[in-house]
């Protein structure tokens, strides 16, 4: 064979692509919006470690930790700094008050010049959000004036919320206050995070299932406007070209569509890229920059987009003879065989076995077998769906003539029926067995945190030296503010703190109005002044000990500085039962009224404010948080849910479920065209048939059973697939196999509600090639 | 081919000479046999015995080429009977067919009319050939088909004439 | 033009417009019980408009069409397509069979419309398929017969409701002159012994002689050529 030969027939193809008039044109749009699609998301997929990869880099380097356990003595490059992270309705605002100690004081990524003292330099997103209306309940909790930005390099995401203020007098919190004293940003020892075994497998496998209909999409793209190309090659024939001269140029035609659909590919992901670094998800925002896909695998991309098209192209041609005057299918296809297609899910099957039992502890998957057996699994969907259909559609019966219609039809080419719902199969048995997979391992990733909702939403942690009541009235005062449980905290022990061993036994002290101290113990009668002493804790084994009048102890002072304050038992404590905090522990210790408690020690008590909020109330919660920063600017506020999800578990998640949904919204577009153009190739039979008098119904109702058919085989085949596949995962990871069977329904649902969509979406052009236009010969 | 309608047809439009009428003739209907003048003067005197033309005046002179002729009311009535009835599908009818088409058309009648009635005509005898074919054996069929061809160019003459009126009735008026 | 009593249908002043084209425009047609009407005419004159309207398959923007006393150019789509499924019989050009079924399951088709069961819809039609010699291509599929088998197909699909009239919209158009021949000998036998009236829309003179009459489309205007001989 003769490269210049070969050239000529595929470019000879390629013009084909281009030209035809109007038809070939919107064959030639429609392949490459299809293809292009197809490339978008696979370029997105090449981008996301290397996403990944600078994110994580960025968050190291700015890093504030001081990564060594002595405090640095104050110097000329030494920086005070105070974590003032707060939330403002649903979003985290990363805040830090700074205080340079000298010229040479290390500056965080992003930021040029220290913001003095009520000053402070923010992200453009904070900039934008602070100068938009309605956040002036965040403006009152950061009273500085913005004097610049921070860059994109201090920066992890484009919609990122963070501040750098200026602050003074920051020396007084070190020590476990908050503030640190710092000589450099930065993990010195930059780590590459080490993902858990299971995570791990998990993005493998969502890779591979959200890649696997990509590539089925692709290859349904390159197909578009297959029957008037089998024309035109057949003309071609005509005119002496020979078989393989014919299969060139219908190679060249799908290459042409495949490298226009990569050109819209790249136009579509740059776009995309763009507005990926303005819009955020699930609290993640990210740079266009940090998009860059790795240029191998964009090479692979580039490369392996447009042969695919051309081998899907002569695969599909295979069975196919162009003669001169038309094209001849091989009049009965050879009946699909079962067992070849059997061989791939089962040698999927095979390469996941010797995982199975790994566990998390041990788990280290070798990542070609996982990857390698979950691909041949679904890859397996797409082969064996053919043959299911093939041989369900033989075997259906009677039925009405809609009925009939789709059957008949189904059985003459239920090849192009099964090409056309593989996607949704494969995006469907994947989709299922992650599902399972998280289901499964939800509970290793979802902590409960023991919080009671139905006693307080909001826990608001006051540093020493607030005025006991004035601080809880402030809350009280507070708009949408329900219910005020402030306890003050703080802890005793036998012996100074400062002294060279500390105290041997400690125990806890409890203060609070008696409302506030029915919260932690059941209390027969309590007036102001009375004392108590908590007895059934769940491991407090000093107090009892402790408990003699007379005794002294001598309160923990957090910040160290100042007196030790003493507190001698006086008589007249009482024994009362301890009950579940709001926090659901049983507190041991001492518990008094305000009354009860010494001046001298109020100040040293820190306060645990314990909020209820009426929801409905429009930015409750964020009056509170302003509220606490008045009280103290850095006390913490915590919002309270019932179970915590570990963030990256969450993120992955969600990923797969806004993942799969563009798959089949992708699929249910190629659905949709290829219906489409099926139904323009029947315009004169559709028109026959209303003539004599078929009703719209009834044919209307044939599309739906056409398309329905095979859309449940699938589902079901999906079904048995994504359950085995998610059981094997379930069992790798060394989880029990339980079926979330709402998360199973929901998928196999999304994939009905595509077809669904389909059919109604080409009903409006099926009713108007009913019409009766379709007779006349043009 | 009537020559003496044809005349006739000819005189609708005003009276002529004979050697006008001769010229006339010739240039729209007589491309590769033009009339004799003693064509022209026979059939003349025979229109006149009919009462079909009158002489109008003759020029000083005398001989007959210097008669001119009108024609009756008679006469028109003639030509209108003749070019209403179709003629009798058989070989050759075209320049008949021709002729009365381009006098319809120079006398301001609907020529359309003319093919339209000659091709139900037509159709009349394929039906009747068409009939006995169906009835009769092998070579009753061949025979018939023969026949039914003949009639079916003749028609599709009929139609292609009748979609070129508009040109002809431009060329022949000009 | 007048309307023959015991006419089955008849259509007066027929106006329809595609767009700026007027595709009818003052069309007259009557047709009697039995009778084979052809309707010809220069290509784009309007033929097969004027059957599209006489069949109900489309409405006229203006005139009337009476069968059997109902007017069709104001019945509704339900109404018209149920009258299509038993009263009339379709035969085109060509692309009118459904290519997956097969040819005694295209046959029996109108019945199954109608509400018949399969089994004694398809021995109806086998009977028909009898009467036009096709009944040996019975279990083959559409893409595998001829096209005069096809065609034959489609005639006896037409006749196989027992409807009164039959709209046949050159029904030769992709044939031979020897498988034309032949159709159109089965249509009209078949047709004149089951008592239907035949609309025969064709440009060819020969499939014309099969009909009892013809009427000529011009501009969008009828002359019905009895009137005139």
């Amino acid at each position: 064979m003769n490269v210049r030969q070969w050239s000529r027939d595929l470019g000879l193809g390629v013009r084909f692509a281009f030209t035809g008039g109007r038809e070939g044109w919107i064959r030639a749009v429609l392949t490459a919006v299809g293809v292009g699609l197809g490339v978008a998301v696979l370029l997105l997929t090449t981008a996301i470690p290397n996403a990944l990869a600078v994110r994580h880099e960025r968050e190291e380097a700015r890093l504030d930790y001081s990564f060594s356990a002595e405090v640095p003595r104050k110097a000329d490059d030494t920086l005070l700094i105070v974590e003032t992270d707060t939330t403002f309705r649903d979003k985290d605002v990363r805040g830090r008050l700074v205080e340079p100690e000298g010229p040479d004081a290390p500056r965080p990524p992003g930021v040029d010049v220290y913001p003095a003292q009520g000053e402070m330099v923010v992200s453009p997103a904070l900039k934008r959000l602070l100068a938009s209306g309605g956040s002036a309940l965040l403006r009152e909790r950061l009273p500085y004036r913005i004097v610049g930005t921070i860059g994109e390099s201090g920066l992890i995401g484009s919609q990122e919320l963070a501040y750098y203020a200026g602050g003074s007098g920051l020396a007084a919190y070190l020590d476990g206050d908050g503030a640190t004293r710092l000589t450099a940003f930065g993990n010195p020892k930059p780590t590459h995070e080490a993902t858990d075994p299971v995570l791990v497998l998990l993005i493998l496998v969502m890779i591979v299932v959200l890649l696997m209909p990509v590539a089925v999409f692709i290859a349904a793209a390159v197909r578009f406007g297959g029957e008037r190309r089998d024309r035109r090659l057949a003309a071609l024939r005509l005119i002496g070209s020979d078989g393989r001269m014919t299969r060139r140029v219908a190679a060249g035609e799908a290459m042409a569509g495949a490298l226009l659909g990569l050109v819209a590919g790249t136009g579509f992901f740059l776009i995309g890229r763009q507005v990926a670094g303005s819009v955020e998800v699930l609290g993640m925002s990210a740079w266009p920059s940090y998009l860059n896909p790795s240029p191998l695998l964009a090479a692979l991309v580039a490369l392996a987009v447009p042969a695919a098209a051309v081998l899907v192209t002569l695969f599909a041609l295979r069975g196919v003879v162009i003669e001169p005057l038309g094209v001849v299918r091989t009049a009965r296809p050879a009946r699909r065989r079962l067992w070849w297609r059997l061989l791939l899910p089962v040698g999927g099957l095979a390469m996941l076995y010797p995982m199975i039992g790994q566990g998390r502890t041990n788990g280290d998957f070798n990542q070609y077998l996982v990857t390698g057996g979950v691909l041949l699994l679904l890859v397996g969907v797409t082969a064996l769906l053919p043959w299911l259909v093939e041989t369900v559609v033989a075997r259906l019966g009677s039925g009405g003539v809609a009925w009939q219609l789709a059957v008949r039809r189904l059985q003459l080419s239920s090849g192009t029926a099964a090409r056309m719902v593989n996607g949704i199969a494969v995006a469907v048995a994947g989709a299922i067995a992650l599902q399972m997979l998280f289901a499964g391992v939800d509970g290793d990733y979802t902590e409960s945190t023991g919080q009671d909702l139905r006693r307080a939403q909001l826990q608001v942690t006051v540093p020493e030296g607030a005025p006991l009541d004035a601080t809880a009235e402030k809350f009280a005062d507070t708009k949408g503010v329900t219910k005020v449980t402030a306890l003050w905290e703080g802890y005793l022990g036998d012996a100074s703190w400062e002294s060279e061993n500390g105290p041997t036994r400690t125990s806890e002290l409890t203060v609070g109005d008696c409302a506030a101290l029915r919260e932690v113990a059941k209390l027969p009668s309590c007036k102001d002044g009375d004392m108590f002493v908590l007895d059934g804790s769940d491991y407090d084994g000093d107090t009892p000990v402790l408990n003699k009048p007379g005794t002294k102890l001598y309160l923990e002072e957090p910040g160290g500085s100042r007196d030790e304050s003493v507190w001698t038992i006086p008589a007249g404590v009482r024994e009362v039962p301890s009950a579940k905090d709001p926090r659901n522990l049983k507190r041991g210790g001492f518990a008094l009224t305000t009354g009860a408690l010494p001046k001298s020690l109020a100040a040293s008590v820190r306060g645990e404010v314990y909020l209820s909020v009426d929801q409905s109330v429009p930015d409750a919660d964020d009056h509170v948080r302003n509220t606490a920063f008045h009280v103290d600017p850095m006390a913490s506020l915590m919002t309270w849910s019932a179970t915590k999800q570990d963030r990256k578990y969450a993120s992955i998640r969600s990923g797969l479920l806004i993942g799969s949904a563009c798959v089949l919204l992708l699929i249910g577009a190629s659905l949709l065209v290829s219906q489409l153009e099926q139904l323009r190739d029947r315009r004169k039979l559709l028109s026959s048939l209303v003539a004599f008098g078929t009703r719209r119904r009834t044919l209307g109702l044939s599309v739906l059973w056409q398309t329905a058919i095979p859309i449940a085989l699938g589902l079901l085949l999906a079904m048995a697939v994504g359950l085995t596949l998610g059981a094997i995962l379930l069992r790798m990871t060394d989880t029990a196999i339980r079926v979330d069977w709402p998360s199973v329904l929901a998928m196999t649902g999304f994939g009905a509600a595509v077809v669904v969509l389909v059919t109604l979406l080409s009903l409006p052009p099926l009713i108007r090639l009913m019409r009766p236009d379709g007779l006349r010969t043009e | 081919m009537s020559i003496g309608h044809t005349l006739l047809g000819l005189l609708e439009s005003g009276p002529r000479h004979g050697y006008d009428l001769k010229r006339a003739f010739d240039e729209k209907f007589g491309h590769d046999r033009p009339l004799h003048y003693g064509q022209v003067y026979s059939t003349m005197s025979r229109l006149l015995k009919n009462g079909l033309v009158e002489v109008d005046g003759i020029e000083a002179g005398g001989g007959p080429e210097r008669k001119r002729y009108a024609i009756t009311d008679a006469g028109v009535t003639d030509v209108e009977r003749w070019l209403a009835t179709p003629e009798k599908p058989e070989p050759y009818l075209q320049s008949t067919l021709y002729t009365k088409v381009v006098l319809a058309l120079l006398t301001a009648r609907d020529a359309a009319d003319i093919l339209d009635t000659q091709r139900a005509e037509h159709l009349r005898s394929m039906r009747i050939l068409t009939d006995r074919k169906r009835k009769g054996d092998l070579a009753d069929q061949l025979i018939c088909d023969h026949a039914l061809f003949h009639l079916e160019a003749d028609l599709r003459w009929l139609e292609l004439a009748a979609a070129r009126l508009d040109k002809l009735k431009a060329t022949v008026t000009a | 033009m007048n309307a023959p009593g015991g006419s089955l249908l008849v259509a007066e002043d027929l106006k329809k417009a595609y767009g700026p084209t007027m595709a009818l425009d003052g069309a007259a047609f009557s047709i009697h019980p039995g009778e084979v009407v052809a309707v010809m005419g220069p290509s784009g004159s309007g033929k097969s408009t004027l059957l599209h309207c006489l069949a109900g398959i489309v409405t006229p923007d203006s005139g009337s069409i009476r069968y059997d006393g109902q007017e069709l150019a104001t019945m509704n789509d339900a109404r018209r397509s149920l009258l299509r499924r038993t009263e009339f019989g379709f035969v085109f050009q060509f692309g009118q069979l459904v290519p997956e079924l097969t040819c005694v399951e295209n046959v029996a088709l109108p019945l199954r419309l109608n509400g018949t069961s399969r089994k004694q819809a398809e021995r109806t039609a086998l009977g028909w398929m009898e009467r036009l010699e096709v009944d040996d291509l019975a279990k083959k599929r559409p893409g595998e017969v001829s096209g005069g088998q096809g065609q034959r197909v489609a005639v006896a699909r037409s006749l196989v409701t027992s409807p009164r009239l039959i709209f046949a919209d050159e029904p030769t158009g992709a044939l031979d002159s020897l498988n034309g021949e032949r159709v159109m000998e089965l249509l009209t036998e078949a047709a004149r012994s089951a008592n239907a009236a035949v609309v025969l829309v064709t440009h060819e003179a020969r499939v014309a002689a099969y009909s009892d009459r013809e009427i000529v489309v011009r501009d969008g205007k009828s002359r019905d050529m009895e009137r005139v001989v």
